[in-house]
């Protein structure tokens, strides 16, 4: 059934009224409807499409025709809604901050961008970083999965511009306060950082952070820099930033052992600058202070020397309940995986475990430690940081048994990393609390209070559990080792570093210092990234990167010739 | 000097020339006697080359109307036969200087709007505007339709030449077109502020025209019901300039992008005549109660020169109202649209600022390395015809250019230049 309403003298342009009529042929009841003004184009539409009606024929160009097609009279209902609709047609804007999808348009949204942060796939990283140091920004690569000619060619070219690469495979950095993938957000201090290995950042920094002291910067390196093939281009990059950098007195050196070559490169060049150095090569002991560089033994020793501490201020209790035979460490912190088993090998009188096989850092006689963040566990599955479902596997399996263990956890905070993982992990620790009573569970929470999930929140968590949280990684592994009743590794009690008497003789460019007082991020990826640095306060701009020419290598190489 | 740079200079060249082009709208003419290869039973169409069984609907729909038109048989069923027997030759309007919306079906009898870009010698035509509903540049063939192209021939043509020549020098196309884009125009699905301005030039010579006041008053009603007569002038205009562009034979830059139903054409200034096609793509939209997705054409018409100019789709920010085709509305999104466009632009048009753009100029020089580099492809507002020969518009909406046609004049640009080597 067809019926007409003619509104008269009531004008709205045509697309308004296709939108409308659109929307209100969705009306229950109504099969269909057609609204157009009355002009004679229009109601030979109103014929060719079956509207037609008799009444029609008195409609004038001004009069809003409505021709209803619909079982019953559906005339109030239907001019309710047409009211409605016409009364409110403005849109709510959804203010989302603008994004762009090319390198042009992210420059124009942020002029003078100094640095690239790339979560993209790791085939692609050559391309895009060097258009950005071909634009004289520094690049931060998250990504991994890139060839180590191409991180060679892309740190010697960023060398030669005065540019610093930090990656591949950086997973931590923070300039100036601001957060650049996984990171925790410290306390602005006269601490720089300049390191090689994620996690162990990022324990000397939340540990700075909670002995009361603050970070300038944190600079990532990318876990191969201070190897043969790298030659430490970007460590001593850093290095030579920071020594010029106003905002840093002393600075903290975290890497695996270098190559030869490379550590008599660095240690020459830590040499030439006047401020304190604490150095800390993980797994390396017993090395003689050198001036005014001091070699730690361990994550928190580093912590307590660069804040001008005494290496025996650290804090213990007096004793922890449980006697155990065993000890299994599940870790999502490669380096925290790794002190743990060198603390481990000390003990024992072994040595730690250098294949890393199935990212086994540690196994000796039932005693292991996993890395869970190793490439074995993370193909196709995301980091154990964010999803902690190869932890809780690993949890039950290693449980499974009569024997009286500690399992040694970490769970570290921070932009990037999971929102709750205590939360997340306590159903099956409080699960083993009644089917295991002979696990005892140690955890170390790498985080701080500024984090956005919180330190004391999620210390809380297990702490209300009953679960224990040490005070940092290397106090959960000596907890551990006294629960099996192993000897605790002892160090040389080291001197607080000092100021070098030498004039310094390095610099650092200007653009890696301008970085450092304001960095300004191009964000290719991972859009969590570059809200994390406008949470602190950061400017950055999302660039939804997409692979360039659809991802066709001929295209590509066209391009670069003709741009 | 780099290729890279020399490419650079070559396009800067190229877009300077865009820029300086003066349109001048001069004359309405018979088709045959500015494309003489309509004295013979030639049809211009839309898009680039395409064979009579390979057309869509509304195209064959606008032939045979076409046929009829021109006399050629008074029979639809005949006129059909003709064209399916090849009795009748097909020609890409953009090969004779020309272009036509939607179908472009242009014969020799009738009358096409004579646009001169006076910084060169560079001419384009272009049919005029039927006004909306059954028109055969959608494929509409009925006898009234016949019937309004006749009286175009007969009265409307002769009418505005005579109304140009009483303006002496023609009207300046620039003027016209840097206001209307301040008034809401981006000049493909919106032109109704430019028609009006062009109403407002012409109206003072048209009372000096020396014809009859009942046919002074038809051609007078006529332009008034018409928003979209500026449409065509303005098709002819893109084309006018762009042609004077592709003159340089070098660099990057898009010259031409058109369809034909089945394929989607480009042109680029190194790659002068060739065209570069890939599959057309299906336009969304918004439909006349009655019709749906299901009834649409695919892809078609030579109005496409509007967006390499630099206006319709890529101007959006100039006409939000517009944006409500996408089935969205409001003005950031239209910016939104703009922001995306320059992005595969070589720079902004100083002569055209618009307004709700912070007067930014609207986009130009559409730069086929930024399209493939980023896939960014050039947005285009469009009519949408039904399908089906005879039956006209059902609706209007926006279409993506496809990448591909980007892609492999970019391939056979490399190739002129000597980047590809052979296996």
């Amino acid at each position: 059934m067809l019926t007409t309403i003619i509104q008269e003298n009531t004008y709205q342009d045509s697309v308004t009224l296709m939108v409308l009529s659109n929307h209100v042929s969705s009306l229950e009841g109504i099969n269909k409807v057609s609204i157009m003004m009355g002009t004679p184009a229009n109601l030979d539409i109103f014929k060719s499409t079956g509207f037609y009606t008799e009444e029609l024929e008195a409609a004038t160009p001004q009069d809003m025709c409505i021709v209803v097609d619909a079982e019953t009279d559906q005339t109030e209902p239907l001019l309710a809604a047409i009211h409605d609709f016409l009364n409110n047609q403005t849109k709510q804007d959804s203010g989302d901050k603008k994004e762009v999808r090319s390198w042009k348009a992210a420059l124009e949204e942020l002029p003078g961008a100094n640095l690239a942060l790339l979560s993209i796939p790791g085939q692609y990283v050559e391309y895009e970083a060097r258009k950005a140091l071909n634009q004289g920004m520094s690049v931060h690569i998250f990504s991994d999965n890139v060839p180590v000619d191409v991180e060679r060619e892309l740190k010697q070219f960023a060398d030669e511009k005065g540019l610093l690469v930090m990656g591949p495979d950086c997973g931590t950095a923070s300039l100036a306060g601001i957060p650049l993938a996984f990171t925790n957000v410290v306390q602005k201090g006269r601490v720089g950082i300049v390191g090689a290995s994620g996690t162990g950042i990022q324990e000397v920094a939340t540990l700075i952070d909670r002995l009361g002291g603050g970070v300038s910067h944190a600079i990532g390196t990318g876990g191969r820099d201070l190897s043969t093939e790298i030659g430490g281009i970007s460590m001593k990059a850093g290095i030579r930033a920071l020594a010029q950098d106003e905002s840093t007195d002393t600075i903290v050196v975290i890497s695996k052992p270098p190559a030869k070559a490379v550590r008599e490169e660095i240690e020459q060049l830590l040499q030439q600058i006047t401020k304190p150095v604490v150095a800390f090569f993980v797994g390396e002991h017993g090395l003689a202070p050198d001036n005014h560089v001091v070699y730690a033994d361990t994550s928190e020793e580093t912590a307590l020397l660069a804040l001008g501490k005494s290496t025996d201020e650290r804090t213990r209790v007096e004793h922890i309940p449980g006697e155990a035979t065993r000890i299994v460490g599940l870790f999502s912190g490669g380096t925290l995986a790794a002190e743990t088993a060198d603390l481990l090998a000390l003990s024992f009188g072994v040595e730690a475990d250098r294949e890393h096989r199935d990212g086994f850092s540690f196994d000796y006689e039932g005693n292991v430690v996993i890395d869970l963040g190793d490439d074995v566990y993370t193909q196709g599955k995301p980091h154990p940081m964010i999803d902690p479902s190869t932890r809780i596997d690993f949890i039950n399996r290693y449980c499974d048994t009569n024997d009286s263990i500690v399992l040694l956890l970490d769970n570290v905070l921070g932009y990037g990393s999971h929102d709750n993982m205590a939360g997340a992990l306590l159903p099956t620790l409080q699960a083993l609390q009644t089917s295991r009573p002979n696990v005892h569970v140690i955890v170390n929470v790498c985080g701080t209070e500024q984090d956005p999930q919180r330190y004391s929140a999620q210390k809380q968590l297990f702490e209300s559990a009953g679960i224990f949280v040490a005070e940092s990684n290397v106090a959960a592994v000596e907890y551990a080792l006294r629960m099996i009743g192993n000897e605790v590794p002892q160090f040389e009690q080291k001197a607080v570093p000092t100021v070098a008497s030498s004039p310094q003789t390095v610099e650092s460019s200007e653009a890696i210092q301008q970085l450092l007082r304001a960095p300004k991020v191009v964000n290719l990826g991972l859009r969590s990234f570059a809200e994390a640095v406008a949470s602190e306060g950061g400017q950055s701009v999302q660039y939804n990167w997409q692979p360039t020419a659809g991802g066709k290598p001929h295209l590509q190489r066209l391009l670069a010739l003709m741009s | 000097m780099s290729i890279g740079a020399m490419i650079q200079e070559a396009n800067a060249k190229v877009v300077q020339t865009i820029l300086e082009g003066q349109p001048f709208l001069t004359d309405v003419v018979p088709a045959h006697t500015v494309i003489p290869i309509l004295k013979d039973k030639v049809l211009l169409h839309a898009g680039p080359p395409i064979a009579y069984d390979d057309m869509t609907g509304p195209m064959k729909g606008a032939a045979i109307g076409a046929v009829i038109f021109e006399q050629w048989t008074d029979d639809y069923e005949e006129a059909e036969r003709m064209l399916e027997r090849g009795e009748v030759t097909f020609t890409p309007c953009h090969h004779v200087n020309a272009v036509g919306p939607m179908g472009g079906i242009t014969s020799g009898h009738m009358p096409v709007l004579v646009v001169e870009n006076r910084s060169g010698s560079a001419k384009a035509y272009c049919t005029m505007n039927e006004g909306i509903g059954k028109v055969m540049r959608f494929g509409a063939n009925d006898a009234e339709v016949i019937s309004r192209l006749h009286w175009m021939k007969d009265v409307l043509g002769p009418v505005l030449s005579k109304t140009l020549q009483e303006t002496g020098d023609g009207v300046n196309l620039n003027v016209i077109i840097s206001k209307a884009i301040t008034m809401g125009d981006e000049f493909h699905q919106r032109n109704i502020a430019a028609s009006v301005l062009l109403l407002k030039e012409l109206a003072p010579y048209l009372m000096l025209a020396d014809v009859a006041d009942t046919e002074r008053r038809d051609v007078l009603q006529f332009l008034a019901d018409t928003d979209q007569f500026f449409l065509n002038i303005m098709m002819a205009t893109c084309k006018a300039v762009l042609d004077e562009a592709r003159l340089h034979e070098a660099g990057t830059i898009v010259t031409a992008m058109t369809r034909n139903g089945k394929e989607f054409g480009i042109r680029i200034s190194g790659m002068g005549d060739e065209w570069f096609t890939a599959p057309v793509n299906m336009p969304e939209g918004l439909f006349f109660t009655g019709y749906s997705q299901d009834d649409a054409n695919p892809d078609i018409g030579d109005s496409a020169i509007t967006e390499t100019y630099g206006v319709g789709g890529m101007a959006m920010v100039a006409a939000p109202g517009v944006t409500r085709f996408l089935g969205r509305a409001g003005a950031s999104e239209a910016q939104a649209i703009s922001e995306e466009m320059i992005e595969i632009c070589d720079r902004h048009n100083p002569n055209l600022s618009i307004p709700s753009w912070d007067f930014q100029g609207a986009c130009v020089g559409i730069d086929i390395r930024k399209v493939v580099e980023t896939g960014i492809t050039p947005i285009i507002n469009t009519g949408i015809a039904h399908r089906e020969p005879g039956i006209g518009q059902v609706g209007a909406g926006t279409v993506r250019a496809p990448l591909a046609c980007f892609e492999k004049a970019l391939e056979a640009y490399a190739e002129k230049l000597g980047l590809v080597q052979h296996a």
